[in-house]
């Protein structure tokens, strides 16, 4: 007979062999038993987070950081319904979260028992999959089924609820098993034939573009390599949602930079005037696309997505390929060179005369904004943090807003997993979080949140964790004392009416870093902004970089809504007209 | 040009609207049912009728058949997000004109009259495979089984010769002949 464990035995159990390292949680009531068998598992180190939502930011920051899933503990009640925000915004950016809660003993559910809630019924809709785990002998089994299902296929979070009394019952512990897919739901369905006409539509193109999306970043550090071989085989431009930065380099000749609302000018008319499009795991989200009847209505559209469900849920496309976005781009590279199609050279002809358009588009230099020598500009900010830290590995997180769009556009990443944003979900109070738990997982590299004084103070209690962990994070602050795109579009459509837009009564951030024990800076002029930088950069232990920025500045190039792709608003160097008669900038 | 004051774009015209019945095989367990019924209503789409049931003890299955309407579009957005679902199986769908399935609703009418009225009503039901299940000098409940727009009107039909109370199942469905659904 084998032996027998406790349910809280069990969980380390599971979470050895799925060899997990950090859990970020919380502890509470119904969750203690669990947390008293932390100390016999030195491998897994727990970290102290100071509310549930930060644990799941957290964690959603290392799982996009390292590939690997994020593990979240939590009590029942309040601490489960606190982690509910980051499970959903883990589910609209597919990353793979598994988030274990205590619940009250069996015999209370349903009672209104103290700090019991319905946490499988709040948390269904923002969970790929979710468990009450009632009998202690399933619970092995729905534990190493809850990874598998949180990283296979498109990955997204997963709930594991565990009654206190099933944490102390005892049962016996079985490994995970080679488990057959889950209700037969096969990743690979695409074959040669898909490919086949893909490459007989690409060989055929004039003016054709890659997007790509999160999808290659999640489908592993290869899918991007096979991507940038790809890419440079076809001489094709390609452009990147926010979620795929950095699967292929910022800085090379072929990227158009991101595309979508606030994406440049050369790579929304590409999208907009090409015959074949290529999507590679991306989801056509409405960011992007604007306005659908006129989104890209000259091109044929080719989907590769992992999930069968992003296929025409939006646009309507020529050609789909269900599968893993690096087995797919492998198919067509291998093809492509069996078939000793040199697109790049048999194509130039046709290409040549498409890159010299999008050479024009680019002329228009849409992400220029009008420097300051007396105040600092944003983006200018953003530029010099890109330029200081270029030269080493650095890792950014943002928060939600004209920041997380400045950092967008003007921080160019060469490699995946290196961007951590919240885009579907738009969560403030991402930024912060999520950059405590990437440093978890890199403690030696340069790991900064780019962020808004807004959105920082939604989880600034995360300062404490990384003080507590010696976690030198970098919190780059973009102070403009607004809410700076909600301010943008008050002025763009609501007639300047700037409602509870402003904050005021701001903490003084500098004091702040020093109530909490790390190191604060701050920049009024551009003169010195560099030296702060650096100064930043050179310190070992977190920051808070309060960086005054202009209050007036709007995030451009931008597509009002309603607009398709070729109707892009530019920035102030394109309407000055427009600022002229912009009168209403004095109630700013 | 009217300016949009969204964040969103807005609305586009929507497609022709067509009536599917949705057969979701699924396993049998707590919250499954919340899972398939959630789905729908988070994304939207709408549930005309509902009827579900274990069909297979040994194998825990369970048999989820689902009217609803929709543009082709969300039809097969229905499908594959449901497919998506870890408990979910398999899932079938047809158009309710398809001529090779079959649906059926059952419905209990119970009828409160005197037996000249009775006598009329059980004539008028003939055509759906009327049951008697229970009969009094003043009443009874009648079992039939039909289209939902034929019980819709019998329910009609009835009510002048005493019709009460009537209790409705969702449609169920099968193919004919050899065939299954896969």
């Amino acid at each position: 007979m084998g032996n027998l464990y406790s349910g809280a035995e069990i969980v380390f159990k599971c979470l050895e062999d799925q060899k997990v390292e950090y859990l970020f949680g919380y502890p509470g009531g119904a969750v203690l038993p669990i947390y008293d068998e932390l100390k016999n598992h030195p491998s897994i180190k727990h970290i102290l987070v100071r509310h549930e939502q930060g644990a799941g930011h957290a964690a959603e920051g290392y799982a996009r950081s390292s590939g690997k899933p994020g593990v979240v503990l939590v009590t029942s009640g309040p601490g489960a319904t606190n982690v509910v925000t980051a499970l959903t915004d883990a589910y609209m950016d597919s990353v793979p979260l598994v988030c274990i809660s205590g619940q009250v003993p069996t015999h209370l559910i349903g009672t209104d028992a103290f700090q019991e809630c319905d946490t499988t019924g709040i948390t269904r809709p923002c969970t790929k999959h979710n468990w009450l785990v009632k009998d202690i002998n399933d619970l092995p089994r729905i534990i190493h089924e809850a990874f598998e299902v949180a990283t296979s296929g498109r990955p997204g979070p997963v709930l594991v609820d565990i009654p206190k009394d099933v944490q102390f019952a005892k049962a016996k512990y079985s490994k995970p098993k080679k488990e057959k897919k889950l209700n037969g739901k096969v990743l690979n369905r695409f074959n040669q034939k898909d490919i086949d006409q893909l490459i007989n539509l690409m060989s055929k193109a004039s003016k054709p573009v890659f997007y790509t999306g999160g999808g290659v970043i999640n489908s592993g550090p290869k899918a991007s390599e096979l991507l940038r071989e790809l890419v440079s085989l076809t001489g094709f431009p390609i452009t990147s949602t926010l979620q795929g930065l950095g699967a292929y380099p910022g800085d090379d000749n072929q990227f158009l930079g991101m595309l979508g609302m606030h994406g440049t000018y050369e790579a929304n008319n590409a999208m907009h005037d090409c015959d074949l499009l290529i999507n590679i795991g991306a989801r056509f989200d409405d960011r992007i696309t604007g306005k659908i009847d006129e989104f890209s209505p000259k091109s044929k559209k080719v989907h590769i997505d992992i999930d069968p469900s992003s296929i025409n849920k939006i646009v309507k496309v020529d050609l789909s390929i269900v599968g893993d976005v690096s087995e797919v781009i492998q198919s067509i590279t291998k093809t492509l060179k069996k078939k000793n199609l040199n697109l790049e050279k048999s194509n130039k002809q046709k290409i040549s005369n498409w890159w010299r358009l999008i050479q024009k588009w680019r002329t228009k230099e849409s992400l220029n904004f009008v420097n300051s020598e007396k105040i600092i500009k944003p983006q200018h900010a953003v530029q010099r943090l890109y330029e200081l830290t270029k030269n080493q590995d650095t890792y950014i997180t943002t928060e939600v807003g004209q920041h997380q769009m400045w950092a967008a556009q003007h921080y160019k990443f060469n490699k995946p997993n290196r961007w951590m944003t919240s885009g579907g979900l738009g969560t403030m109070g991402y930024g912060l979080p999520a950059a405590v738990g990437v440093q978890v997982a890199h403690p030696k590299k340069l790991v900064i949140d780019i962020a808004g004084e807004a959105s920082i103070l939604m989880t600034m209690q995360e300062i404490s964790t990384a003080v507590q962990y010696n976690l030198p994070i970098k919190i780059f602050i973009l102070n403009n004392q607004y809410m700076g795109m909600v301010r943008q579009w008050q002025e763009l459509l609501h007639e300047k009416n700037y409602s509870e837009s402003y904050s005021a009564a701001l903490p003084d951030f500098v004091k702040l870093a020093e109530a909490y024990g790390c190191v604060g800076i701050r920049a009024k002029s551009p003169n010195d902004l560099d030296e702060k930088i650096q100064e930043m950069i050179g310190v070992d232990r977190p920051v808070i970089f309060d960086c005054h920025v202009d209050q007036d500045e709007n995030c451009f190039p931008m597509i009002p809504s309603g607009k398709p792709h070729n109707q892009m608003l530019l920035g102030p160097k394109d309407q000055k007209e427009n600022k002229i008669t912009g009168k209403g900038k004095a109630l700013v | 040009m009217t300016k949009s004051r969204s964040a969103y774009s807005t609305p586009s015209k929507l497609g022709k609207l067509d009536t599917h019945i949705f057969v979701i095989w699924v396993d049998n367990e707590a919250g499954v049912l919340a899972r398939v019924v959630g789905l729908f209503s988070g994304r939207g789409y709408n549930i005309e009728s509902l009827a579900v049931a274990e069909i297979d003890h040994k194998k825990n299955l369970s048999r989820v058949t689902i009217v609803t309407t929709g543009t082709p579009q969300v039809i097969e957005q229905i499908t594959l997000q449901l497919k998506k679902l870890v408990p979910v199986h398999k899932v079938a769908n047809f158009k309710r004109e398809d001529k090779k399935v079959i649906f059926k609703e059952m419905a209990l009418l119970k009828i409160i009259s005197n037996p000249v009225k009775i006598k009329k009503a059980l004539n008028a039901c003939k055509k759906y495979n009327p049951v008697i299940l229970d009969q009094t000098k003043k009443s009874v409940v009648i079992q039939i089984t039909a289209l939902r727009r034929e019980i819709d009107k019998m329910s009609q039909n009835l009510k002048p010769l005493g019709l009460v109370s009537a209790s409705r199942t969702g449609a169920v469905a099968m193919t004919r002949g050899a065939e299954i659904f896969n």
